[in-house]
């Protein structure tokens, strides 16, 4: 065993519950150890200090989404944050901003769940209610590679923080839930972009989004959003100036 | 409370992941009329689905047919799983993943458009559908943005089911804490279906997330319902050292090998057969070295181990999982997140580097007893998906089996339970209120328990650790017992835990605790079936009682909670329909016996 004295790293982690009057920042002293993540360090405070710390987490490898949090003010998984990136400390945990906060760094989801659903994030087909499901939809590696990238959004929700519109509207329906509906509108199986026009194109949808691309530089998934939108917008473009120019070839 | 106020359906799942959804999907799709309740102790898709990697089993090649995916399973189990459920379950797995497909799921494709399948361990076809390395997230998103065009489904994002209300022998509904406020309860409902998962969390080293804790099968267990072959667990072989994170097992199906210190293939000196040089175009050769069981790699890491013949580190011994062969545009293709969890948690670049990797738990076989039906002891009550026992899994689950179990089993479930609950009464709220009542008190003690005890990751700690010294990949009679000891100490202790945190909102600390104590029952029962098995079969292993003795354990164990609360364990018959027990083989042995069969 090693004699050395344990490197301590300072945690600054936000606290607050409903029935304080003002949010607070609690100091710990946690062991450094080079192959942590945030998170291993919120379990520590947890397991040995400080049962009360209240946090969301499950898978600790990057996939379940239940994780985020801003570290030293931006908008990470703290299981993929790790301390080696934030020495010598401190490190400051605080809850994703732009939403708002139940309990220390939990936040409320509803609002984005309800987002979530207003676009349609399923396929929708005409022939849906007479699916006898005889066999497979074909769907080419190059027609799969169309969505692909956008369909590997874990609503981890890093891209609402990162989002300098969400940050003064709750109304925009905001990066994943967008990228999500471009998801289903480019796959192949898919019939339901007409179902979905109102939702995306409406004023709240991807015209509110000021192009800053800041979801994209801190989505872990590389999902890119800020592209889905932009694609999105260049079909809503064409898609108007079609309807109002040659209205015949619009579906009805 | 009004009737009002009262929180009704007529079915609630419990659970809300692969099983659950695909469950209240089938309530929705065929009985629309029927009002369904899922509870989630988490937001859908944060379930553990989400975290399943390699694929999903279903015959649809022409190559294929279901009387070879049902040897595999059914030899892979050890003979151990039901032959009638088994059969069942391959044919109507390949029209459950076409029913995902259609669901959006984007599976990996042929150039054809057709999708594309791999090969996988224990299974003699290619046939693992797959969404590149992230199959269950893909699943479980699937499954969870398709449940939300249904307006019969009602969501409990977040509420935290604690028990199971029965009434007249009939189970009503269920009590659940909702976290944002702390309050409890109930929930009540003409029939119930738990999808709450495993519980790989009441061990210390597993591939499982923190939420695993297994609070539906305590719940049925509580209720009456036995757990049926609790002691088989199954430990995935490739898990990285210290966080345990998986490494998926299409790893190998690609083609990546196992390595010991020495450099050697050593799965060879373990009856897997022989290795192929890499460039061979035969490897990886199917149900052969690397593409043989999980419970037989995981065993024969511990002999490596023994022999001096692994790697120490500073998480414990270890073996290479080396796929550097496939080279970048394979890895990146194939095994995107491969790379992308051995480069974060592991440090190092699998396309130029092997990657550590050791057993970890992984699955629980064993799990609530279930019948082909999906229905529990109790009428009204189902359960599907890792925590339900039918068995299809036996001794040992092969990999991609487990996810169609959830879409096969969910959807069975979901049926069922819409048809009893089409049958019955409403639930007898004003007989039932007694028993949410007592709930409440209980958790009231646990909360107001004054100061002194134990806290729960102290309590906890202990218990994952008498696990792995006493129930881990070989036992025997005195460790089983020490373990047992431990466990009996450890309940009572928790009944003096002292919580840090009092208060209602989002109190997490109070749920840790009533996930230990969900945890402390199944760590007894599982402790007392694997007692009770004198015999070694598939992932059971018995150092005392290295053969398996089909004469006397032929049979699934079934824990039932006695009135003092501790497990009593009894067996029933396995059910043998084609498939008369015979020796479980892999590699040279079995293409020698093909070969014998053949000429």
């Amino acid at each position: 065993m090693s004699t050395a004295i344990e490197t301590m790293v300072k945690f600054e982690v936000f606290r607050y519950q409903p029935d304080w009057d003002e949010p607070t920042y609690q100091v710990y002293d946690v062991p450094y150890h080079e192959d942590w993540v945030v998170l291993d360090a919120l379990n520590y405070i947890k397991d040995t200090i400080d049962g009360t710390l209240t946090y969301r987490w499950s898978c600790r490898m990057g996939v379940c989404g239940s994780c985020g949090a801003m570290v030293n003010g931006y908008p990470k998984l703290t299981c993929a944050a790790f301390l080696s990136e934030y020495m010598p400390g401190p490190i400051r945990v605080e809850p994703l901003v732009n939403f708002n906060v139940e309990r220390d760094l939990v936040t409320n989801l509803e609002g984005f769940m309800d987002k979530l659903e207003s676009v349609q994030p399923w396929i929708i087909r005409d022939d849906g209610a007479t699916d006898e499901l005889k066999s497979e939809y074909l769907q080419t590696p190059a027609q799969h590679a169309v969505y692909q990238q956008f369909s590997m959004c874990i609503n981890c929700l890093l891209c609402y923080a990162a989002c300098p519109v969400s940050s003064h509207s709750d109304e925009f329906i905001g990066p994943a839930a967008l990228a999500l509906a471009q998801r289903y509108n480019l796959d192949s199986r898919d019939e339901g972009v007409e179902q979905r026009r109102d939702v995306i194109l409406k004023d709240e949808g991807i015209w509110e989004c000021s192009f800053v691309g800041e979801c994209s530089a801190v989505c872990p998934k590389h999902v890119d959003p800020a592209g889905a939108i932009q694609q999105a917008k260049m079909t809503g473009a064409i898609d108007y100036y079609r309807r109002l120019l040659m209205p015949w070839t619009v579906k009805s | 409370m009004s009737a009002v106020d009262q929180l009704q359906h007529d079915v609630l799942v419990i659970g809300g992941g692969g099983a659950g959804l695909r469950a209240a999907i089938a309530v929705a799709q065929e009985h629309p009329d029927l009002s369904i309740g899922i509870v989630s102790k988490v937001y859908p898709m944060r379930s553990h689905t989400v975290a399943a990697e390699g694929g999903m089993a279903a015959v649809i090649k022409d190559n294929d047919s279901a009387e070879d995916h049902i040897y595999d399973t059914i030899s892979g189990s050890d003979w151990l799983a039901d032959q009638d459920a088994v059969e069942m379950f391959v044919e109507e797995a390949p029209r459950e993943l076409i029913q995902l497909e259609h669901w959006g799921c984007p599976w990996s494709r042929e150039a054809t458009g057709h999708v594309a399948v791999r090969p996988f361990g224990g299974m003699k076809i290619q046939r693992t559908w797959f969404a590149t390395d992230k199959t269950g997230f893909h699943v479980l998103h699937s499954l969870f943005q398709t449940c939300l065009q249904f307006p019969s489904i009602t969501r409990y994002d977040e509420w935290f089911a604690t028990k199971l209300l029965v009434d007249d022998g009939r189970c009503q509904g269920c009590t659940a804490i909702e976290l944002r406020t702390g309050q409890l309860r109930p929930i009540y409902a003409k029939s119930v279906i738990i999808a709450t998962g495993g519980a790989g969390r009441i061990f210390p080293f597993t591939t499982n997330g923190a939420i695993k804790t297994g609070d539906g099968l305590a719940m049925a267990y509580r209720a009456g319902v036995a757990l049926k072959d609790m002691e088989f667990v199954q430990y995935h072989p490739t898990g990285l050292p210290g966080t345990g994170i998986l490494i998926t097992e299409a790893s190998r199906g690609e083609g990546g090998v196992l390595r010991n210190n020495k450099g050697e293939r050593y799965l060879a000196d373990y009856d897997l057969g022989e290795p192929l040089p890499l460039d061979d175009p035969r490897h990886p050769q199917l149900r052969t070295m690397e593409l043989g069981p999980r419970d037989r790699l995981s065993q024969a890491f511990i002999k490596e181990q023994e022999k001096g013949n692994t790697y120490s580190g500073p998480y414990g011994s270890y073996v290479h999982l080396d796929i550097q062969h496939l080279g970048e545009h394979r890895i990146d293709t194939k095994l995107p997140f491969v790379r992308e969890l051995a480069r974060n948690y592991g440090g190092i670049d699998p396309v130029t580097e092997s990657i550590p990797v050791r057993p970890v738990v992984h699955y629980m076989m064993g799990g609530i007893d279930t019948d082909i039906e999906a229905a529990t002891s109790l009428p009204g009550l189902y359960a599907a998906g890792e925590c339900a026992c039918v068995s299809i899994n036996g001794a040992n689950r092969l990999g991609s089996n487990s996810l169609t179990e959830l879409v096969v089993f969910g959807a069975r479930a979901g049926r069922n339970a819409a048809q009893f609950a089409s049958a019955s009464d409403p639930a007898a709220v004003d007989r039932l209120e007694s028993q949410v009542d007592e709930e409440r008190a209980r958790i009231r003690r646990i909360l107001e328990q004054p100061s002194g005890g134990d806290r729960v990751a102290e309590l906890r700690r202990e218990m994952t650790t008498t696990m792995e010294e006493g129930a881990g990949i070989y036992r025997t009679q005195e460790g089983i017992e020490q373990t047992y000891d431990t466990l009996s100490d450890l309940r009572e202790r928790f009944g003096s835990v002292d919580l840090d945190d009092r208060t209602n909102v989002y109190n997490t600390d109070l749920i840790s605790a009533l996930e230990l104590d969900y945890m402390l029952d199944l760590s007894l029962a599982l402790a007392a079936s694997a007692r009770d098995r004198t015999e070694s079969r598939g992932s059971h292993q018995r150092t005392d009682h290295p053969d398996r003795d089909d004469d006397q354990f032929l049979k699934h164990s079934l824990a039932m909670r006695g009135d003092d609360g501790t497990p009593e364990v009894s067996f029933r018959d396995v059910v043998i329909t084609k498939w008369p027990p015979g020796s479980r083989t892999y590699g040279s042995s079995e293409q020698a016996k093909a070969a014998t069969t053949e000429s």
